[in-house]
């Protein structure tokens, strides 16, 4: 091995060993002291009793400032996006309460009885498909995420923006969806050989609507009923939205309504004049669905305070349209030198995966960053290597390194490296 | 490019069978071995077999397709009867959609809609209809099916067509005077039409 696993650094910055919290010892101990009544010294909820949660289980309110940052847009009643406080977040999951959302002219009120989604277009039949028809279908689950491509887009501007990991990066979440296959419908609905696109129209009051490669729409592609084990929350489709692993969040059209197989792809309003990618030369990028290879850490992050030098963890979370997470990079000294961080958990494909790494803070000003290679070798751009592939003012696709720099006063802000 | 398998409805071509797995044929060609010559067909088994499906989906009629079937392509294939003028959507424009778009579509507080035509390659790209939408098409749909975003499909089809003529006329993409329909729209020439370099994803092999 030659690895150190002790609590010795193994990069620049104080960084430690990625198993150095494993391989630590415990130990503990406790005092105790005769009582009379054991209650006396006790907390009140160990000496009332109280009654059962509500119906539907909440946040505890010790923890209810834990929400959504809604940003609507001054001037555009009905058009905004709220971010996933990432933040405030452990693990890989997003509660479905706190999923990012980003809708275009509000979130409809859809009575599934008056839902249906109709197939037609280039196939030899079409078809109609209520909730209840669909509820009979087999279906699958898989824990995939969700990110906009306008995710972290603040970062190309020429000052580092200031905001929390979710204000900058909220436009990701992480669920485990439920539905049927695409490909069971469109098999049942026979698709023509002379298709290669499927138009995705949304029931929402903006008609949603994008185009998808036939082949993805065969491939893994989930008509997804349920978000988390529950029925889809209003705000990410219900009752029914479309959804495309590892393709720009706008694809994965919400409130789904309508699904045309067609030669090629219709050109609808958001796939030409939004989620184009202006190129150096005046030219964009079209149909640039795929999303790349990111991550960016959460703890500590903007809006939290170090409480002096010592040992904390550095986490956060990296993932990639194009599979799975190969490694994680994390560097305390401004990327003059890295180490690997631990991969905690299972690594799933098209999902969020979380990464850790103990830290012996000395006190001093320090820059973290981190930096995600997956599966197909794909590694974080740096920002300067990024912006130079694009025109200006474009902020879709944004994944290059992100930092945080840690002030001697412990506080922590954005900064461009 | 291998041609894609066309799977009928179950109901039709295959029993789907409760607890029976259903398997894909597919058809490959494959070098043949040393020996023999020419080509030989190999039929496959999809190892990945889909399980069998209720295949509870109702025939879709015609008036209920027609209903829902808004988009337009390029091609201008669905666009609907009737015609709007410029000059119509002038009027329109005025009353329905300067509040948020600004005059002749200047932009504030919502999007700039007009100008910025050969802006694209400058330090400050303006990114508009007329500047950047590739397709006429995509006006009428858009209109038809969003806007105005207080009360979306309250345009009638002719309003559409007037104001897709109205907005293109701004920057002289359609004359002053210019009327619209379903057989003149799609041949609106967009100044950014080559524009756009496809990187749509492709399958992996």
């Amino acid at each position: 091995m030659g690895e150190r696993e002790t609590d010795e650094p193994v990069a620049g910055g104080g960084l430690l060993h990625r198993r150095a919290f494993l391989t630590a010892g415990a130990v503990a101990a406790s005092t105790g002291a005769a009582h009379a009544s054991i209650g006396a010294g006790s907390p009140p909820w160990m000496t009332t009793m109280t009654g059962p949660g509500p119906g539907y289980g909440l946040p505890s309110h010790w923890a209810a400032e834990t929400k959504r940052v809604f940003q609507a847009l001054p001037g555009r009643p009905g058009t905004g996006a709220s971010r996933t406080p990432h933040q405030a977040l452990e693990g890989t999951i997003t509660p479905a309460g706190l999923h990012f959302e980003r809708h275009h002219n509000g979130v409809p009120d859809i009575d599934p009885a008056k839902h249906e989604l109709v197939i037609h277009g280039l196939v030899r039949r079409p078809l109609v498909f209520t909730l209840d028809n669909l509820m009979r279908y087999p279906m699958v689950s898989r824990i995939r995420y969700v990110e906009c491509s306008g995710n972290s887009g603040g970062f190309i501007a020429k000052d580092a923006p200031q905001g929390t990991a979710g204000q900058l990066n909220g436009l990701l979440s992480c669920s485990d969806w439920t539905g049927v296959k695409l490909s069971t419908l469109l098999d049942e609905a026979g698709v023509d050989p002379k298709a290669d696109w499927v138009l995705a129209e949304g029931a929402d009051a903006a008609g949603m609507s994008r185009s998808v490669p036939l082949w993805k729409c065969m491939d893994d592609a989930v008509i997804a009923l349920f978000q988390n084990g529950e029925a889809i929350r209003p705000e990410q489709g219900y009752p029914m939205r479309l959804l495309l692993p590892g393709y720009e969040g706008n694809a994965n059209v919400k409130w789904l309504r309508r699904l045309k197989v067609t030669a090629g792809p219709t050109y609808a309003k958001d796939e030409t004049s939004k989620y184009t990618d202006l190129l150096p030369d005046g030219r964009a990028r079209i149909f640039s669905l795929d999303l790349g290879v990111k991550s960016f850490i959460t703890k500590p992050s903007f809006g939290m305070t170090m409480r002096g030098a010592g040992v904390y963890e550095i986490a956060g979370l990296a993932w990639t349209g194009a599979g799975r997470v190969a490694r994680v990079d994390v560097s305390a000294d401004g990327g003059k030198s890295w180490a690997e961080a631990a991969l905690d958990g299972e690594r799933l494909s098209k999902s969020l995966t979380r990464f850790r790494l103990p830290w012996r803070w000395d006190g001093g000003p320090a820059v973290l960053l981190s930096r995600a290679h997956d599966e197909t070798r794909a590694v974080q751009p740096t920002r300067d290597a990024w912006l130079a592939q694009f025109g200006p003012g474009q902020g879709y696709h944004y994944n290059a390194i992100q930092a945080w720099a840690v002030g001697s006063d412990g506080n922590v802000r954005s900064v461009h490296v | 490019m291998s041609e894609r398998p066309f799977s009928g409805h179950p109901g039709e071509s295959r029993d789907p069978g409760f607890f029976r797995s259903v398997v894909r044929v597919a058809k490959t060609w494959v070098p043949a071995s040393a020996g023999m010559t020419g080509m030989v067909a190999i039929p496959l088994l999809a190892l990945a077999a889909a399980p069998p499906s209720p295949g509870l989906g109702r025939p879709a009629t015609p008036a209920e397709i027609a209903a829902v079937d808004i988009s337009i392509p390029p091609s201008g294939a669905g666009l609907p009867a009737g015609s709007g003028s410029a000059v119509q959507g002038a009027a329109i424009f005025s009353e329905k959609c300067q509040s948020c778009h600004g005059a002749a579509g200047a932009g504030g507080p919502m999007d700039r809609l007009t100008g910025g035509v050969g802006s694209l390659a400058t330090p400050t790209p303006v990114k508009t209809v007329a500047s950047y939408w590739p397709y006429a098409t995509t006006v009428f749909d858009y209109i038809r099916r969003a806007m105005p975003l207080t009360a979306p499909q309250s345009l009638t089809d002719d309003e559409t067509y007037a104001l897709t003529a109205y907005l293109l006329s701004v920057d002289g993409i359609v004359a002053k005077d210019a009327v619209l329909d379903a057989a003149s729209l799609p041949k609106v020439a967009m100044p950014n039409r080559g524009g756009f370099v496809d990187v749509s994803p492709k399958k992996p092999r």
